[in-house]
């Protein structure tokens, strides 16, 4: 089908979340979107329905998460830029295709609206639980990426992120962004199609009776040869060599085979990482947020430098991979951390991993309301006093 | 002479990735029939291999995918035909088809199996039905019969099994078709057909599985499973397929349903030159 | 029902049957006589030999009586087995 419609809507837009994340899609590429309905994603499934035909993009409903997510990985496969969405429940069971996408190193982009679990839940309540569950979910050893907005204007600027990233390392890559965020109103401009920058996966550049599917560059990401090519890629979901065929009892090929598929990640980290530093140059109690509770915590340092307490933020932007450098450098120079967050505490444990000695404080939240500006900055003051 | 250097020699060498062979499968199992078949299909029809895809899931079928030289997906336990809908909406050009077995399509991913039928996903599904899960050692699946043994019914099968040809026909699939692994002309002429129709096309194969399944019920060796077959098996073209229940003492098989409707595919085309015009 | 033919052939003097050339690759053979047992022409046994995989691959009797209708090769899941028609001279 023709391209004709117009895939990037330019232009200043007052929109949710949900809307600007599959605006992003939309403008970063994306051509294939396979979901199921489920609160409080289900308006980036809506927005695709409606918009993915104008220019001859296919939406399909499917009848689960599973389904949805191996359509997109069979989409990617078949050439398209693809993507689900879902949140808490749908994105337990996406875990299963989620570990087909890692193994056989499928570009895609998987959106989690988190909400309040465990189980059915908190449906329409904002959280940020399922942050383990995306680095760990699926079995077995692997890297993924994943990044948290927060604000609209992210939703749409980090979808397209996802899409670069998902095509530069062959992975599977994350949106993680909590309830409250894709369900804010708020103003998202849209640049011009032209000043969007976005990635186009590797293409082998030999003939098909020279190519190895999974053999890798010097970045350790095979080029990908897609179907109807004329490559005649196998592709599987078995500890594979690199020709694409199992050979599921050989110690070596698993070890250098996880090993890759950990590598390209954890080797290629200080290019995927991304935080934002706010007042952060003298601090000495310092926040580290990501989502929605970041916003609050801008609030809450800006008020403790009032009170004469040098506070300042570092956001994630990315969460995984953890951005152990930044976290490391920030634990040597300042007395202590501030970690807010929408569950009962995961990125923490990463935090205190890396801090070591430096005392850090943890603010749960819980219940489905986000954190407010003056209980992030008690809890600035008492770490600053201590 | 090496066996490759034979193995070359074979008429359908070419669509086959033949350094992978001999395959994994049992003695006398009936899968490699299934996929004798459907090369021969292929040949018969000269398919362009560019642009096939065949997807699988897991169990002894699901080896399927590695041996057959084309663009293929050896996919998670019941996803096979999920995926292959990805694939096939994401490229309307490539031919698309799973080749599973009868636990893999129809417990796990029964799902996958009603909805894509209900949809009419142009791919071509086929079953090979051996009545267990013959990959993890025998156990009871959605087609093993009444008081059959596995491993997991030491005491005689209490499930009623699934008449997989009137499933597929109730959920609308446009091609339904049964056959046993003895009936290769026929197969073979089944899938052809099926391959150059469009829409969402079922093909059961009955299968031995003399290993596993046979030895537990006493069947004999695969050739006695075959001679029963031919036995047993009656050719009723057109015949209704809840009535096509397989028992002991009767198969019936043959081309059950044929009928025309506009795909998935064709109907978001459709939707798409409309909402262009307007 | 199978065709019955009630009259004999004009040409039948004139008409040569194709000659068959069997070729079985022993070692690929798994040993479960689909072949054998479903020749209508009972132009394969079991022979003697054992294989690399230990079981005893078919045998041509007489390939001289081969008709060419390939079912061996269909019914062999193991690919071990295809006939191909003899390409020779005048007098073979």
């Amino acid at each position: 089908m023709a391209e004709k419609g117009r895939t990037v809507l330019t232009g200043v837009h007052f929109v949710n979340g949900d809307v600007a994340c599959a605006e992003g899609a939309m403008a970063a590429g994306c051509r294939f979107f396979a979901g199921y309905p489920i609160t409080p994603a289900t308006e980036i499934a809506e927005r695709m329905a409606r918009r993915m035909i104008e220019f001859g993009g296919i939406f399909v409903q499917m009848e689960d998460e599973l389904a949805s997510m191996a359509a997109i990985i069979g989409a990617s496969w078949a050439g398209a830029k693809s993507m689900t969405a879902t949140s808490g429940p749908g994105f337990s069971l996406m875990q299963e295709n989620i570990g087909l996408a890692i193994m056989t190193e499928t570009p895609c982009v998987v959106v989690d609206i988190m909400r309040g679990g465990p189980s059915t839940g908190q449906p329409t309540e904002g959280a940020q639980q399922d942050v383990m569950q995306a680095k760990w979910g699926s079995h077995g050893d692997y890297e993924i990426i994943a990044l948290a907005p927060s604000s609209v204007q992210e939703m749409f600027d980090l979808t397209i992120e996802c899409f670069n990233l998902a095509e530069t390392y062959r992975a599977p890559t994350f949106l993680l962004a909590d309830g409250f965020t894709g369900h804010l109103w708020e103003r998202v401009v849209i640049p011009r199609a032209e000043e969007i920058k976005t990635v186009e996966r590797k293409k082998p550049s030999v003939a098909p009776d020279k190519y190895i599917p999974f053999k890798p560059d010097e970045d350790l990401v095979p080029p990908m040869a897609c179907f109807g090519e004329g490559y005649h890629v196998h592709v599987t979901g078995l500890t594979h060599d690199e020709r694409g065929y199992p050979k599921t009892v050989d110690p070596k090929v698993q070890y250098e085979l996880v090993k890759r598929l950990c590598g390209k990640i954890r080797r290629n980290a200080d290019k995927i990482i991304r935080t934002y530093e706010f007042m952060l140059e003298d601090a000495e109690v310092v926040v580290i947020a990501y989502g929605i509770p970041s916003r609050a915590s801008v609030g809450a340092v800006k008020r403790a430098r009032e009170a004469g307490i040098k506070a300042g933020l570092l956001r994630l932007v990315t969460v995984w991979p953890f951005p152990e450098k930044q976290v490391e450098e920030l634990s040597n120079r300042v007395k202590s951390m501030v970690v807010p967050e929408m569950n009962c505490g995961q990125v923490v444990k990463e935090v205190e991993r890396v801090a070591k000695e430096t005392p850090v404080h943890f603010l749960p939240k819980i219940g489905g309301e986000p954190h407010s500006p003056s209980e992030i900055f008690e809890v600035i003051r008492r770490a600053a006093k201590a | 002479m090496t066996n490759l250097q034979e193995f070359e020699r074979h008429p359908l060498a070419n669509y086959l990735r033949v350094e992978r062979f001999p395959h994994i499968w049992c003695e006398g199992c009936g899968n490699g029939i299934i996929l004798h078949c459907f090369v021969k299909a292929l040949d018969e029809l000269g398919a362009n291999m560019d642009k096939l895809v065949v997807v699988s899931g897991i169990g002894c079928m699901g080896r399927v995918a590695g041996y057959i030289q084309c663009d293929s997906f050896h996919t998670t336990h019941g996803r096979p035909i999920a995926l292959a809908t990805g694939i096939k909406l994401a490229n309307p050009q490539l031919t698309v088809a799973v080749i599973s077995g009868d636990g893999d399509l129809f417990a796990i991913g029964g799902n996958h199996f009603i909805h894509a039928a209900r949809r009419n996903v142009d791919m071509t599904v086929i079953c090979s039905n051996n009545f267990n899960y013959g990959m993890t050692g025998g156990q009871c699946g959605p087609t093993t019969p009444l008081l059959s043994y596995t491993t997991t019914t030491p005491y005689g099968n209490i499930e009623h099994p699934f008449n997989l040809v009137h499933l597929a026909a109730a959920s609308g699939a446009v091609h339904v078709a049964r056959w046993t692994v003895l009936h290769v002309k026929r197969l073979t002429e089944s899938i052809k057909k099926a391959l150059q129709k469009r829409g969402f096309k079922f093909i059961e194969v009955v299968s031995p599985c003399p290993e596993i399944y046979g030895r537990r019920n006493k069947f004999g060796k695969a050739i006695d499973t075959m001679k029963r077959y031919r036995e047993i098996a009656e050719i009723r073209h057109g015949y209704a397929p809840s009535k096509a229940e397989i028992t002991s003492e009767k198969i019936v098989v043959g081309e059950f349903i044929d009928i025309e409707k506009p795909t998935y595919g064709e109907l978001l085309q459709g939707q798409f030159m409309r909402f262009n015009k307007g | 029902m199978p065709v019955r033919i009630w009259r004999t052939p004009l040409n039948i003097e004139k008409a040569k049957l194709p000659k068959a050339e069997i070729h079985i690759i022993k070692n690929q053979c798994k040993g479960c006589g689909f072949c054998i047992q479903f020749c209508p022409k009972d132009v394969l046994e079991e022979s003697e030999e054992i294989n690399e995989r230990g079981v005893h691959p078919p045998k041509v009797v007489d390939e001289s009586k081969c008709v060419l209708c390939s079912f061996c090769t269909s019914i062999c899941p193991d690919f071990a087995i295809f006939v191909v028609e003899k390409l020779c001279e005048e007098e073979c």
